[in-house]
């Protein structure tokens, strides 16, 4: 186990050094869909289909704090998290920068709904003031961000959890499959909107897409990392509060 | 391998994975947001956005609510370990790697 740890990180440097050096750069796009970039029909849509999650995760909140009040500790980790994270835009591959999205430590510790509102307030906040996303293209980005990845990080998690001893394996693929699941939907978003002339959504969707992934791909496993890095931080320092988060997950929310 | 040295390795893949495209790629490194318009405008080049950002700040003032984020995040995170970790009563060896 020691040396096949130490092993298997030697080869992911090892390959993603050949990566980097094979690697053309190109041109690429972020998490975010900018201010008036998306059209009216399609905003709107996009809030509509978000807004029913939103007001889901804030039911979802009031009940899990209620129950436990020792959760909003965890919350307010979840969120913390998530806000950092956004806030690192890191150098990748492709030659350009984005962030990673930080929601699957959130997904796997209180369940993907109420991720649902931490991410929209975290997207809230970068819209505001830093005039990164926008509102009018706030549900969409939240919808991707905030919805689409917590709950294919959290899905990826419940599967891989029933491998025997595979949790900080199950952990670090939920997160980074959380991240990269908002940017194919953020790609899908803006192919929906602006199809191409020839070979219509399925050539944008792989236009766009074809560029994010590869963007996304370091981002999604530095993400992966980082959320593996603080859980071991909190399962050292706190046993107890994590199996009662065990519990909560287990008794299957969303 | 203990936890100290598999953070610790954990972390310094987090920087190269950081650092190795800076050193391989020759690319701006610009916002991709930006870069996501010119394809939009690419595909359709009549396209105009119909809502400007509420708040147009200068790049150092931008930068600045960037790093406060990550501080009130960061702050935030510290906190939590640090209330878990008294509450636990008994501080164990950790595995912060430094």
């Amino acid at each position: 186990m020691k040396k096949r740890g130490f092993w298997s990180f030697a080869a992911l440097i090892a390959g993603f050094t050949v990566y980097f050096m094979l690697n053309e750069p190109g041109t690429a796009q972020a998490m975010h869909i900018m201010e008036g970039f998306l059209p009216v029909g399609w905003a709107v849509f996009w809030w509509v289909a978000f807004l029913p999650f939103f007001v889901l995760g804030i039911i979802r909140l009031r009940s899990m704090t209620k129950e436990n009040p020792e959760l909003k500790l965890l919350l307010g980790l979840a969120g913390a998290f998530t806000f950092v994270l956004s806030a690192l835009k890191m150098p990748s591959v492709t030659g350009s920068s984005s962030h990673p999205t930080g929601t699957g430590l959130g997904a796997v510790m209180l369940g993907p709904l109420p991720m649902g509102v931490i991410g929209s307030v975290v997207l809230l906040f970068q819209a505001l003031l830093l005039a990164h996303g926008g509102i009018t293209t706030l549900g969409a980005n939240a919808f991707s961000m905030a919805v689409a990845g917590p709950f294919a990080g959290y899905a990826v998690y419940k599967l891989m959890m029933k491998l025997p001893d595979r949790e900080k394996l199950a952990l670090f693929c939920a997160a980074a499959v959380a991240d990269l699941m908002t940017y194919v939907v953020t790609s899908f978003q803006l192919a929906v909107a602006f199809p191409a002339a020839d070979g219509g959504v399925l050539a944008s969707f792989l236009k766009f897409g074809g560029i994010f992934a590869v963007t996304q791909i370091p981002l999604a496993i530095s993400e992966g990392l980082l959320t593996v890095l603080l859980w071991n931080w909190l399962k050292s320092y706190s046993p107890n509060e994590m199996s009662l988060l065990k519990r909560k997950v287990k008794g299957g929310n969303a | 391998m203990s936890n100290k040295w598999k953070n610790g390795l954990m972390l310094l893949a987090v920087v190269l994975l950081c650092v190795l495209p800076l050193l391989f790629v020759n690319g701006e490194f610009g916002g991709a947001d930006d870069a996501a318009e010119g394809v939009i405008t690419e595909i359709n080049p009549e396209y105009e956005p119909w809502f400007k950002p509420l708040t147009e700040l200068p790049g150092e003032t931008e930068s600045m609510l960037f790093a406060l984020q990550a501080a009130i995040g960061a702050g935030v995170i510290g906190y939590s370990l640090g209330l878990l970790k008294g509450k636990q009563g008994q501080p164990k060896q950790n595995s912060i790697s430094k």
